[in-house]
């Protein structure tokens, strides 16, 4: 029996030995909402490479940001992209930048629950930062009604839900509104987290949904894959070009398109209200963040290696998870920018 | 709590009979450097958390000064922090739970040790300390699920209905805040009123019981009149126990307190506690004077906490003053 364990032991030492040299460990925090695909990626990937581990925390974006800004992680992600100042404070600290690579793209739905009403409604820019701005208070009000004709509104207070948490699906959500509408921009901004003007904080996809369902003639917002994965009915949205679109991944998809070409060369785009009769307004990128230098060839060469197949076979992953593909002409600018990497 | 500390100096005119190195190698003074070293460890955590919290928060500290405590924005997009409706709400919501759980758990405690027979005590007691087990996020979800919708459909109609004329139950009802929140506090610190008075009542001398009953007093005056006064220190101890759980909960708290940060008359506003907006904001925050200022939370909550245990402190002193032989604190 001692044998027995000391062998075992030793058979474990050695394989520890191996393991060690062999595998690289890579590590990355941020961003929640792409946590299902970046988990998907990673460990396919692994299958392929299995010298390469890409460890991946997701504490949200804002965590994601501070950690790789500290240097405690490898890369981060994020939903909404750095802005010039955090982007200073890592030049600064580091003395070099940190780039950003968008990985694919997903869309926040107006979702609500009108007893009596089952159609999908039509929702107006106007009508949704009325509402979240607390001015629109009751359902039967023109700026609603008046693109739902046929549909029975009724004389009701609109009870408004909004994520409790930061989280980027709120940040997609304001950026849109502020977009829209020069009083949300200049009375509340947008962010993860901002001083609502009305409403009631859910916590979580799930709180927002819970409150809606418990809470007649009550409007929120969930992200997409939330609410398709979950089977919850949503509104179509008006977009720049005067359509109402309903959120699909090829409408998503759309939007990113019609804003490819003026993409910026450090990718920090936002991609709601994009022009384009097909394009569904509040749609966004979600990014990797990577430090433009790595002190560790092993380390900046594997990672590299891993941008490359999520840009190609990886996207082909997106649509089973129902997060959007980028599209070709971000994809061939991407690959172009990792060779920045150094 | 207050026993443990008068071992040591008793101890003492025995200990000092002996010299220093035959107490070494008897074990005591090592026995007592040890155990001395891990009383000062609590002092220390306490301490450092302190200290950390206050450097944490310089920059809101600096930039708004007592504002902070007056103020009742909290805007992360264009930096102003206030925290008086997370204090609010904390308050507001500990307050309600403990007048719920206050006579709902000493009423049960004193069923328990007094008036039901001892297996059926036991066996309850065994259920009061599995709820006291139960995971928070779990009340949480359950007043989710059930709690809240019952609030909306039956409870807030009815008390706006019935006691509508009083500013506490007015406005629409949403199913979610303070009552709401103040409710499921209340289950949750029930258990730990029950089982820490039960206990306490149970330690009660027997001949205090006897001697009341010879007195002629019937079973409920002498279970009130004297058993309950002689046990209060340790039952106000519980109470405090359960208002620190109170102010301290997060998650099922969160889950049903509408997550707005407002000051309102009404029960039935939706609200926002200290320890849910930290829990809530804290990953996603960015900036600095954003995260200070939630940091800076934590340290109102510690404050607060601390004046209330305070204070729970002072009460327990001046009621055991009052009479004799309140053996408990």
């Amino acid at each position: 029996m001692k044998r027995i364990a000391a062998m075992f032991l030793v058979v474990l030492g050695l394989a520890g030995i191996v393991w060690s040299q062999a595998t690289l460990s890579i590590n990355g925090a941020g961003a929640t909402f792409p946590y299902p695909m970046y988990s998907k990626w990673f460990d396919e990937y692994h299958k392929k490479n299995p010298n390469l581990q890409i460890n991946y925390q997701s504490i949200g974006s804002g965590g994601g940001i501070k950690q790789v800004t500290e240097g405690t992680v490898d890369f981060g992600a994020t939903d909404g992209p750095m802005n010039d100042e955090q982007l200073k404070t890592f030049q600064d600290k580091h003395g070099f930048g940190i780039l950003h690579f968008p990985t694919v793209m997903g869309a926040v739905v107006p979702t609500y629950n009108i007893p009596g009403v089952d159609a999908a409604l039509n929702f107006t820019p106007e009508a949704l930062a009325g509402v979240f701005l607390g001015k629109v208070t009751k359902w039967n009000d023109p700026v609603i009604s008046g693109a739902n004709q046929g549909v029975k509104l009724p004389a009701e207070d609109i009870v408004v839900v909004h994520r409790a948490e930061s989280s980027g699906t709120s940040y997609v959500w304001t950026d849109y509104l502020s977009k829209v509408s020069d009083e949300w921009k200049t009375k509340v901004g947008k962010g993860a987290a901002v001083n609502w003007p009305v409403g009631l904080g859910g916590k979580g996809n799930e709180g927002v949904t819970g409150t809606i369902k418990n809470t007649p003639n009550s409007i929120g917002y969930v992200e997409l894959i939330y609410a398709e994965s979950n089977k919850i009915p949503y509104g179509n949205v008006k977009n720049s070009a005067g359509a109402f679109v309903k959120a699909t991944l090829a409408a998503v998809s759309a939007a990113a398109a019609a804003t490819a070409q003026d993409m910026p060369e450090d990718f920090r785009v936002s991609i709601t209200n994009a022009p384009g009769k097909t394009a569904y307004p509040i749609s966004s990128f979600t990014w990797l963040l990577i430090p433009e230098k790595f002190s560790d060839a092993s380390k900046r060469e594997a990672l590299k290696g891993f941008l490359k197949w999520s840009l190609a076979d990886g996207q082909n992953y997106a649509e089973s998870l129902s997060y959007a593909k980028l599209p070709k002409e971000v994809v061939a600018r991407e690959v172009k920018a990792i060779g920045k990497i150094q | 709590m207050a026993t443990s500390t008068t071992t040591v100096p008793s101890a003492g005119p025995v200990a000092g009979s002996r010299s220093f190195l035959s107490r070494i190698r008897e074990g005591d003074e090592i026995a007592r450097m040890i155990t001395f070293l891990f009383a000062a460890s609590v002092v220390l955590i306490t301490l450092l958390l302190v200290f950390e919290l206050w450097q944490g928060s310089v920059l809101p500290r600096h930039k708004f000064g007592f504002n902070f405590f007056r103020t009742s924005v909290w805007d992360p997009i264009f930096d102003q922090f206030g925290a008086l409706p997370f204090i609010y709400g904390t308050l507001v919501t500990a307050g309600v739970s403990l007048l719920i759980a206050v006579p709902l758990g000493i009423g049960a405690a004193i069923f328990l040790a007094e008036l039901a027979p001892a297996r059926v005590s036991d066996t309850l007691e065994f259920f009061i300390d599995l709820l006291a087990a139960v995971p928070s996020v779990i009340y949480g979800l359950l007043g989710v699920f059930i709690v809240v919708p019952l609030m909306r459909q039956y409870i807030q109609p009815g008390l706006k209905h019935t006691l509508g004329f009083l500013p506490l139950f007015q406005g629409p009802a949403y199913g979610v805040g303070f009552l709401t929140a103040g409710i499921v506090l209340a289950i949750m610190v029930i258990p730990y009123i029950i089982s820490v008075s039960r206990e306490i009542l149970l330690s009660v001398p027997r001949d205090q019981r006897e001697a009341a009953l010879s007195l002629g007093s019937t079973r409920w005056e002498a279970t009130w009149k004297v058993v309950v006064p002689f046990a209060r220190g340790g039952i106000l101890g519980s109470i405090f126990l359960a208002l620190a759980r109170a102010l301290g909960e997060t998650m099922a708290v969160t889950m049903v307190i509408g997550n707005t940060p407002t000051i309102s008359a009404s029960l039935f506003s939706p609200g926002y506690s200290i320890a849910a907006v930290i829990a809530n904001e804290f990953t996603e925050a960015t900036g600095d004077l954003y995260l200070q200022s939630l940091i800076e939370l934590g340290l109102v909550l510690f404050i607060l906490t601390f004046i209330l245990n305070g204070l729970a402190r002072l009460l327990i002193v001046a009621t055991s003053q009052k009479g004799a032989g309140m053996g408990h604190t």
